[in-house]
Formats: C-alpha cells, sequence, structure tokens
C-alpha cells in the first residue's frame, strides 16, 4: 500500500478517526494544568506576570450613560429577547441610591474578574476559570450549563443563554446551553487592546475608566490605584476583584 | 475445517461471487466538499487534515482558551476564512456548510462547532450550522 493509499479516506477511516477524537476528549481536560511563566510575544502563554485590572471613577460615570453597554454589545455580539429577568447584560448600569440622604451614583457592573472566584470554587467542569493573568472566563466547550457559577456570584454578571444564536462574531462564540459574561474582552487583551468598554468610556468621559496591569507599577491604573482609596464592591468577601472602584463619597 | 472464523468465511464468499469491495467499486457516493473560496495551499496537506483535522482543533482551542496562544496555524477562524462559500441556504450567504456539512453528513458525524462558532467570515447575519446529521 503507497502512502497515497495510506492517506486516503474512506468512510470506514473517517469513522474510526473520529471514534479516536471523542476517546481523547476526557483526558484532554486534565492537560491544562502548569502554566510556564515568561514574557510575553505572540504565541506564547499567559503568565501571572500581569494580573489585569479596570479602575471606575464614579465621579465621572454620570456622564457614560448607557455608552459602554452598547460598545459591549457591538463589540461581543450579546443581544437579548426583551426579556429583562433571563436576557444576558454582560455589563449594565447600575444606579445606587441612599435612602438617607438620597443621593444616587450610577455605576457600570460587569465581571469582577476576582483573584478568589467563587464562581471556579463551585464549577463542576472546569468550565469556569481563571486565567494567569486573573481573567476570569468560560470555557464553553467543557460548560455543562449547570449554572451554579451563576448562584454562586455575588454581582449577579453570569448569565446563560437560554436559546440558539446565530450571527456571533467570528472572536466571540456563544452558544445555547452555556453560562457567559463578560470577559474583559480578552481577545483585545490578547491582541494588546483595551477593552471595548474602556475605550468607548474614554472617548465619552475621559478617565471614568482605566484600564491596564495592576502589577506594573508603572502603569497608569497602578498609579492611579496608589495613591486612591478604592473600592471592592461586596469587599467583605475578600474576592480581591480586578475591577475596582473610586469616588463614592 | 475445523474453525475459519465468520468474517473470514464472508470474505471468501464475496471474492467467489465476484463483488468488489465498495470503496473501490465506484458506484459509492462519496462526499464532494466545497473547493476552499481562496484555492491556495491549506495549512497542512488535505489527506493530513482530513484525517487529523480535529485533534489540530480541539489542541489548539485548549491552548488558545486557557492560555491565551493565539494565532497559531490551526484555528476555526481561519478554516472559516478559507472555506466559507456562498451558500443557497442561507440566501447565498458565505458559510461553510457546504464544505463541513458534505463528509460530516456522509459520515454521520454530529458537528457542534457552528451552534457556537459563526460560519461565516466576519460573523455574517444568520450563519446556517454546517452539517451533522439533524437531531
Amino acid at each position: 500500500m503507497s502512502d497515497k493509499d495510506a492517506m486516503e479516506l474512506t468512510r470506514r477511516r473517517l469513522l474510526q478517526g473520529a471514534a479516536a477524537a471523542v476517546l481523547t476528549l476526557a483526558p484532554g481536560v486534565t492537560l491544562l494544568v502548569g502554566v510556564e511563566t515568561s514574557a510575553r510575544p505572540a504565541g506564547t502563554a499567559v503568565t501571572a506576570k500581569n494580573r489585569w485590572g479596570l479602575l471606575v471613577d464614579l465621579t465621572k460615570t454620570a456622564d457614560l450613560g448607557e455608552t459602554v453597554v452598547a460598545a459591549c454589545r457591538a463589540e461581543n455580539g450579546w443581544t437579548g429577547h426583551n426579556r429583562p429577568a433571563s436576557d444576558p447584560q454582560w455589563i449594565r448600569t447600575v444606579t445606587l441610591k441612599d435612602p438617607k440622604t438620597g443621593g444616587t451614583k450610577s455605576l457600570p457592573l460587569m465581571c469582577q474578574h476576582c483573584a478568589h472566584p467563587p464562581c471556579v470554587d463551585v464549577c463542576p467542569t472546569g468550565a469556569s476559570f481563571k486565567r494567569a493573568d486573573g481573567i476570569v472566563l468560560v470555557d464553553r466547550h467543557i460548560c455543562i450549563g449547570c449554572r451554579y457559577c451563576m448562584m454562586a456570584c455575588p454581582f449577579g454578571v453570569r448569565f446563560f443563554v437560554h436559546e440558539e444564536v446565530t450571527g456571533q462574531k467570528p472572536h466571540m462564540p456563544r452558544g445555547k446551553g452555556t453560562v457567559e459574561g463578560c470577559t474583559l474582552c480578552v481577545h483585545r487583551i490578547d491582541e494588546g487592546k483595551k477593552p471595548a468598554c474602556v475605550e468607548a468610556a474614554a472617548a465619552k468621559a475621559p478617565g471614568a475608566m482605566i484600564f491596564g496591569d495592576l502589577n506594573d507599577p508603572n502603569s497608569e491604573i497602578a498609579k492611579a490605584v496608589g495613591r486612591q482609596v478604592v473600592l471592592r464592591l461586596r469587599g467583605e468577601l475578600g474576592l480581591d476583584q480586578g475591577v475596582l472602584y473610586k469616588g463614592f463619597a | 475445517m475445523i474453525s475459519i472464523p465468520r468474517i473470514l468465511f464472508v470474505f471468501f464468499l464475496l471474492a467467489a461471487s465476484g463483488v468488489p469491495a465498495a470503496a473501490e467499486s465506484g458506484r459509492t457516493p462519496v462526499p464532494a466538499p466545497a473547493k476552499a473560496a481562496k484555492g491556495e495551499q491549506c495549512v497542512e496537506p488535505v489527506a493530513d487534515m482530513r484525517r487529523n483535522h480535529m485533534q489540530y482543533l480541539e489542541h489548539e482551542r485548549d491552548e488558545t482558551m486557557h492560555k491565551g496562544i493565539r494565532g497559531r496555524k490551526h484555528s476555526l477562524k481561519t478554516c472559516v476564512e478559507c472555506h466559507a462559500v456562498p451558500t443557497p441556504a442561507a440566501g447565498g450567504a458565505k458559510t461553510i456548510e457546504p464544505f463541513c456539512g458534505e463528509c460530516h453528513q456522509y459520515a454521520a458525524v454530529s458537528l457542534d462547532c457552528f451552534q457556537c462558532h459563526t460560519g461565516s467570515p466576519g460573523g455574517g447575519t444568520a450563519a446556517i450550522p454546517a452539517g451533522g446529521p439533524k437531531r
């Protein structure tokens, strides 16, 4: 049998190949432990050297309105079915009101990218995971749609896709039966760009949202955090979020 | 004759009756996946891709998802970019269905990639699911 014959595809071989692919699925899940550390040229893995964070200045967010929400929708292609109870809101605007003083603040709320994420603790399959650089993601390939992470999340920023999805963005697959949430625009960060909401906010209200590497003392965000009192939502939980807020007073 | 395995016995029968093996007969319908739109060289030899594309895709998807390694040569996105062709069932929009669906339907191997991933380059509006038996 020549080499050509050996590679010639017959129905029988295609079926055998498919069976082999299924068999490798289960061990594949365990292959992902251990990430080596190095600088990050293209084609290398993320490392804990970086810790991506987002600082939201609440003194400036009043001007943002739904800008950041629209930017996120446009970038990531998530849409709803006009059912507020179950529609995804990767980012939403929350208005806080102090009942005693009557004062209000509006803030954009999205996945807080915790250093100790409860959604990762409860995930039975490892689909909800934290990348080495601190971005909390859902691997939909192994998400079984149990929604434990939605229950565990103190911020209500994980969403279940109830219906079939069409027209996804090439960089942001979405599908029925899996859980999703803010990815901190991981596809943009990997290209060296800033998240879509941050870019939109910079145009509308400069300084309202600062993105950068919290581990790099020279980054804009690290400098801003260094001299400010910043707030982590539900700080009593000790989750050490990557998304920080300042300017509550 | 003490015990000839049954499969050999069947083979003898076939040989005796002059029935050729199905794959070589030319009477068996074979899948005809659509030609790549760009028509250039694939990332691997065609025979290799036919046999091993699922391993390449699965391996690199995990590395991209969990380690953030991007820009490797086996990426579903780049499959779609080359292999999407105008699809009548999608109203003439370019999708990868005529490429993937042809073999996957032939082999009755369900193809779940495009429940989540878009099968159209650039996202498109209404990408149809690529192939696989309907369940």
